[in-house]
Order: C-alpha cells, then sequence, then structure tokens
C-alpha cells in the first residue's frame, strides 16, 4: 500500500500554539501523577453509585467510536474496494490509531488497579467469556497493535527513503515488503476487531440491568452501537479532512467524501429504524414521551439522527459544507448517544448522583491534548496526507 | 466485483444477525431453568419485623473483618470499610417504618461474576462469593452490574481493593458464623444452609401471615426468586422496594447480556466466518486491481 501522494507536512513543531499545548500537557502529566500517589478519589467526581465517569464515557466510549474513521474507511476501500478513497485512507488510520491509544492509556488511568492488567491478555485458563468488556479489552489491545501495523507503512517508507541509518533502511525494506504480502490478513483483522468491541461496548451496559433507563435498555444495544460508530468514524474522517485543508494548505477530498455520504444515509436509517422500532415493538411509548429529562435526551438523540439524514439527502448535498455540518451533528448524535447509555441513563438510586471534578475533567482534556501534540508531529514529519500544495510542504 | 461485494454485505448482515440473535434468543433464555443453589449453600436470613435497629451487627461485622470503626459515629452506608449496615427506613405521611440490613446478597446467579473479566469475583466455597485480588484490575465492571449496588471501591489510595460481605467465610472455615448473625440479640438475622433458611422463613410466615409484606397481600420472602435467587432471604413488613431491594423479576439480572455474548460468539464461527469473507474480499479486490494500488 504506497501513496504516491502521501508527504509530509512539513514546517516547524515548536510554534506557538505547539508550545501552549506541550505546557497543558506538563500540568496533565502533575495531575496524573496526583492520581497515582493519592487515589482515584482524590482526583475525581466518582463514586461506589457511578464508579464509571468520563475517562469511560469519553475518552474510551466515545474516543474509540470516533476513532472509527479507519474502521469506516477501510470498509469502503479495501472491501467494498473503492480504491478512489485511498488518499482518506492513511490520516483516518492515524487518527484511529492515536485515538485507539489515547483510549488504551484512559484505561491505565482509569482502572484501580493497572499494574495488574497484563494479565487480562495472558490468562487464558481464566477468562470469563460471559464478560462482554473481557472481549473489549483483548480486541482493544489487539486492535491498537494493528492500526499502528496498518499505519506502519507511513513510517517506514520514510526511513527507506530518508533515514542516515543504514539498518534501519533495510529493516524498512523488508518490512514494507512484508506488509505488501500481509496486507489482505492485517486489512480483514482491522475490520473485524472494531466490528466485534464497538459492538460489543453496548452490551456491556447490559449488565447494569435496572439501572440502566428503559430508552437505552434494549437487547438491540450492540447493533445500534455498531451502527452509531460507523457513522461517528465518516463524521470525523470529513472533518480531518476540511481541517487539515485549512490547516496544512491541502486539497480537500470532496466528491469523494459526498459520494460516500450515501453509505452514511443507510447506516443512520437502520440505526433510527432499529432503534424506535425496538421500542415502539416493546411497548415502551409511554417512556418516549413520560420520563422527564430522559425522554428530552432521547428526543434530542433522535433529532441529532435525523437531520443529517435529511441534509444528506437534501438539495444541498453536493455541497462542501452540508456535508461538513452533517458530519458535525453524526458525531454529536452518536457522542451522546454513548455519553446517555454510560452516564446519564444509568441511575445507580439511593441518592447517588455524578459530576466529574475538575482534576477529572483536565485529565480527560489532556489526553485528548496529547492526542493532538501526536497527530501534528506526525503529520508534519511524515507521509500521511495526501494532495499538500508544493509551497506549503518542506 | 458485483458478485463479490454482494457475498460480503451478506457476511457482513450474517455477523449484524449474529448481534440480532440476542435479541431472538432473550425468549429462549426465558425458559432457561433458575439458577440451582450449590448443594452446600450457606446463607443468612434477615428479619426486618424482628430487627430493633440496635445496629449490634455493625459493630460486629467491623469486628470480624477487621474494618476501623467509631462507636461514637455510626457509618451511614455501606462503603469500603463498612461490609454490613442497618438502615431505618420512614414514611413522614403514615407512620410505616422498618429497620433494614444491607450486605452482599450472595445470589444464585451474581452479575458481579457474570462481569468479572478473569474471575476475581466469583461463587467459591458454599457459593459465597469472594474476591481474589490477584485477578482484579480494579475496573469497577462489578459496582455497575451489581443490581443492589454492593461491591465497594478503596477511592482514597493508590492501591485500592474492592470490598464487600464475603459471609465471613473466614471464621466459616473455623466452625464459627458470621459476625453479624453472632452478635444479633433478636435473632433478626440467622445464618445457616440455605435450604433451613428458606424453610424457616416459610414457617414463619406460616405462622404469622398478618406480619409479612408480600405483593397481593401474599407474604413474600425476598430472594427466593427475585433475580435467579439469592443466598441471603429477606422477610419484612412493608414493600421491599421501599427498603432498596429492587423488583428484578425472576430471572437473573447477567442473562440477557451473556445470552447475547453468547449467540455472537458461539464456538467463535461468526467472528472466524467473518474473518475469512473480509479476507476474501479485500484480496479479490487487490488482484481484480480495480482497488487501484500505487505501486
Amino acid at each position: 500500500m504506497e501513496h504516491a501522494t502521501a508527504q509530509p507536512v512539513g514546517g516547524p513543531i515548536l510554534t506557538r500554539p505547539y508550545r501552549l499545548l506541550l505546557a497543558f500537557i506538563g500540568l496533565w502529566l502533575l495531575i496524573l501523577l496526583w492520581r497515582f500517589a493519592a487515589g482515584i478519589g482524590a482526583v475525581s467526581g466518582l463514586t461506589d453509585g457511578y464508579p464509571w465517569g468520563v475517562w469511560i464515557a469519553f475518552d474510551v466510549v466515545t474516543g474509540t467510536a470516533l476513532a472509527c474513521g479507519g474502521y469506516a474507511i477501510a470498509i469502503l476501500c479495501y472491501v467494498l474496494n473503492r480504491g478512489a478513497y485511498h488518499p482518506l485512507v492513511r490520516p483516518a488510520l492515524l487518527t484511529s490509531a492515536l485515538g485507539y491509544s489515547m483510549a488504551a492509556l484512559a484505561i491505565v488511568i482509569d482502572v484501580g488497579r493497572p499494574w495488574f492488567i497484563y494479565r487480562i491478555p495472558i490468562s487464558v485458563g481464566k477468562w470469563n467469556l460471559n464478560s462482554a468488556l473481557l472481549e473489549v479489552a483483548l480486541c482493544v489491545m489487539a486492535y491498537v497493535a494493528v492500526l499502528w501495523i496498518e499505519l506502519s507503512p507511513a513510517f517506514m517508507e520514510k526511513w527507506r527513503d530518508t533515514s542516515s541509518s543504514p539498518g534501519l533502511q533495510r529493516l524498512s525494506e523488508v518490512g514494507l515488503r512484508f506488509f505488501d504480502k500481509a496486507l489482505v490478513f492485517i486489512v480483514a483483522l482491522g475490520v473485524l476487531l472494531p466490528t466485534m468491541h464497538q459492538s460489543s461496548l453496548g452490551t456491556v451496559m447490559l449488565m447494569a440491568g435496572h439501572k440502566l433507563h428503559g430508552l437505552w435498555y434494549t437487547g438491540w444495544i450492540p447493533l445500534l452501537f455498531l451502527l452509531s460508530c460507523v457513522g461517528m468514524g465518516y463524521g470525523v474522517v470529513v472533518w480531518e479532512s476540511a481541517v487539515s485543508s485549512r490547516v496544512f494548505g491541502r486539497e480537500r477530498e470532496d466528491s469523494m467524501l459526498t459520494s460516500l455520504s450515501g453509505a452514511i444515509v443507510v447506516t443512520l436509517v437502520l440505526f433510527l429504524v432499529l432503534r424506535l422500532g425496538d421500542l415502539l415493538i416493546s411497548g415502551k411509548i409511554g417512556l418516549m414521551f413520560g420520563s422527564g429529562l430522559m425522554s428530552l435526551l432521547f428526543w434530542i438523540e433522535i433529532a441529532l439522527f435525523v437531520i443529517p439524514i435529511v441534509m444528506l439527502v437534501g438539495k444541498g448535498k453536493q455541497r462542501f459544507t452540508t456535508m461538513f455540518r452533517a458530519a458535525f451533528l453524526i458525531v454529536l448524535a452518536g457522542s451522546l448517544y454513548r455519553f446517555d447509555t454510560y452516564i446519564v441513563a444509568y441511575d445507580p438510586g439511593q441518592g447517588w448522583s455524578y459530576f466529574p471534578s475538575l482534576p477529572e475533567l483536565l485529565i480527560t482534556f489532556g489526553v485528548i491534548g496529547f492526542e493532538i501534540a501526536l497527530y501534528v508531529f506526525i503529520v508534519k514529519r511524515y507521509p500521511i496526507l495526501a494532495g499538500v500544495r508544493p509551497e506549503a510542504a518542506e | 466485483m458485483s458478485m463479490d461485494r454482494r457475498s460480503l454485505l451478506k457476511g457482513l448482515a450474517v455477523a449484524g444477525a449474529g448481534a440480532a440473535v440476542g435479541g431472538g434468543t432473550v425468549q429462549a433464555a426465558e425458559t432457561e431453568k433458575r439458577p440451582a443453589p450449590p448443594e452446600d449453600a450457606l446463607g443468612m436470613l434477615y428479619d426486618a419485623t424482628r430487627c430493633i435497629g440496635c445496629r449490634a451487627c455493625v459493630t460486629a461485622c467491623k469486628q470480624a473483618n477487621n474494618l476501623e470503626y467509631n462507636l461514637a459515629d455510626p457509618p451511614p452506608d455501606l462503603s469500603a470499610d463498612t461490609k454490613n449496615i442497618i438502615k431505618l427506613y420512614e414514611d413522614p405521611e403514615t407512620d410505616e417504618r422498618s429497620f433494614m440490613k444491607a450486605q452482599c446478597m450472595h445470589c444464585l446467579d451474581p452479575a458481579c461474576a457474570s462481569a468479572c473479566m478473569i474471575g476475581a469475583l466469583q461463587k467459591r466455597e458454599h457459593g459465597i462469593v469472594t474476591w481474589d485480588g490477584d485477578r482484579c484490575i480494579g475496573c469497577r465492571y462489578c459496582q455497575v452490574a451489581c443490581p443492589y449496588t454492593i461491591p465497594k471501591f478503596e477511592w482514597d489510595t493508590p492501591t485500592p481493593k474492592i470490598v464487600k460481605c464475603e459471609l465471613c467465610l473466614h471464621i466459616i472455615k473455623r466452625g464459627g458464623q458470621p459476625g453479624c448473625c453472632q452478635a444479633c440479640p433478636k435473632q433478626a438475622v440467622i445464618f445457616g444452609t440455605y435450604a433451613d433458611l428458606l424453610e424457616d422463613a416459610r414457617t414463619r410466615i406460616a405462622e404469622r401471615p398478618e406480619r409479612y409484606w408480600g405483593p397481593d397481600g401474599t407474604p413474600k420472602i425476598y430472594g427466593e426468586h427475585d433475580g435467579g435467587g439469592t443466598q441471603v432471604l429477606y422477610l419484612a413488613g412493608v414493600d421491599f422496594a421501599k427498603l432498596g431491594l429492587p423488583d428484578l423479576g425472576e430471572r437473573p439480572p447477567a442473562l440477557l447480556g451473556r445470552t447475547i455474548q453468547h449467540s455472537v460468539y458461539k464456538g467463535f464461527v461468526a467472528p472466524v466466518a467473518l474473518y475469512a469473507l473480509l479476507g476474501v474480499a479485500i484480496w479479490r479486490g487487490r488482484r481484480s486491481g480495480s482497488g487501484k494500488e500505487d505501486e
């Protein structure tokens, strides 16, 4: 998989905004130190009633869905064999690899006894196959590795061509040849793993039973999580194309992206049919209107799914701005659906309540900041983005 | 190409249907037999109508489990250093009131154990649900899963544990009984084999049916069937829901998630089949060249 057109954006790394970002990351590291020295209670609003908060609901559950760009594009490019989208593959893979790596980092921060995480993949005989979370854990670990392998040609191409170390050059050459042979197996794994764990992220919350509000508790939850993550992944790719073209002065993949919108409309419609159909059939119409705040959130979610569908089949569907706005709403819709399922619609009763504390939020923002810092560094130095205008390049 | 694409889409549909089977098998799960108690099952019976709220059991539990306590400042609720608690329920409108004891229910089919990734929480000797720290990464999924919100987490230490009642297994092994049952002056909470306790509860109901609450007037033993059944049984004079015991129905709460997980991943057939289909589609796409590789 070589991209003749992908090239480093170039330019200096340590710009003023970048230095600000690094300063914030410094603060983040201090808060992390505090968390690991004093315990989770010292820095978070988490309680025995709400054991999972923004670290899980945002960094892990929403973050990995936002990182499904690689998944969505891999389905289109390789599986449905639409070669035309290839310029989108590498940037999508990079955001996915970074997003999943950051989710893994957030898990290390969130769990109370991270020094035993290594036991999850190796304790094969002790695996509890009833646990949806076990499947998520194993799949995410494997997928982080698969994503970096999928992305590795971008690094190896640069090392092969420019490295001063002959050893690294040789290694890259061998690596690239191996990658070309093994591509099928790697990419297939890169589609299979998200299909498994993104659906299981929904199954996880079925275990909450009566604590999860009836409007969200359904046996269809795995399929709903899967469908919405495909939409979110696509939405992020649209954003990424638009933002990186603005910031780094490169051409946008407008026509490619607009031609994908049909597939996304189908995905979103399926989601709605399933979500509403299930509630109607299981006789939960009353809950749709009579649950106060929960009903309101439910209808906001539904609206956030309906509006982009209308936009993407309407008159202006060929315009990039329409698609950009629709993509924004899709991402919002999927994110809210996840937040509601994991936090807002989760009620342990007995007077428990949850609101994230400031250090808790700063830890989440820091994870995002760290991701952005890595992204900017990598696209400036390695061939990820296609269509970089010559004058903007090094 | 279009044929391949179609067969692949079919494959994806199969995978989706796998998830969908979850919806369908719910009904099959409905008929699944209720979990049976282990033969040597031990448990407790708490009779709220006998409890005088002296909290001797709370203190005894702390002593039996080496937990911090301060008699002058009794704990308000369960926490990482309180495995057993007595609370008072009072209705300000009517004069309805009752004491209530809370601790692990030792479910016959525990949701915490179903959730736990490598089996830190499991039903072990006598059906008692215990925690094995060597298998716990502190993910707290057990806290999300437990329908009674019983497992507690040590929030204020960098080396936290999951804490909950283990029926004083360490004392039972020495031939004793749980601290709370030992201490109760009114025998409001008693220790015994699951079978004996169930019979005892039925006898109490038969002798004084007017004393006990039940839906539509028939006295009920909470835990006999609730959530698939629990080894800790309850009798009370007021609605259990008001005392904090949720109406779970008779199916184990973990059943739906587990059934879906098992249907989709049965024998790992669906993932392997999907992987093969994906591989074929990608390989053909590359060979036909319409995937337009740049090299």
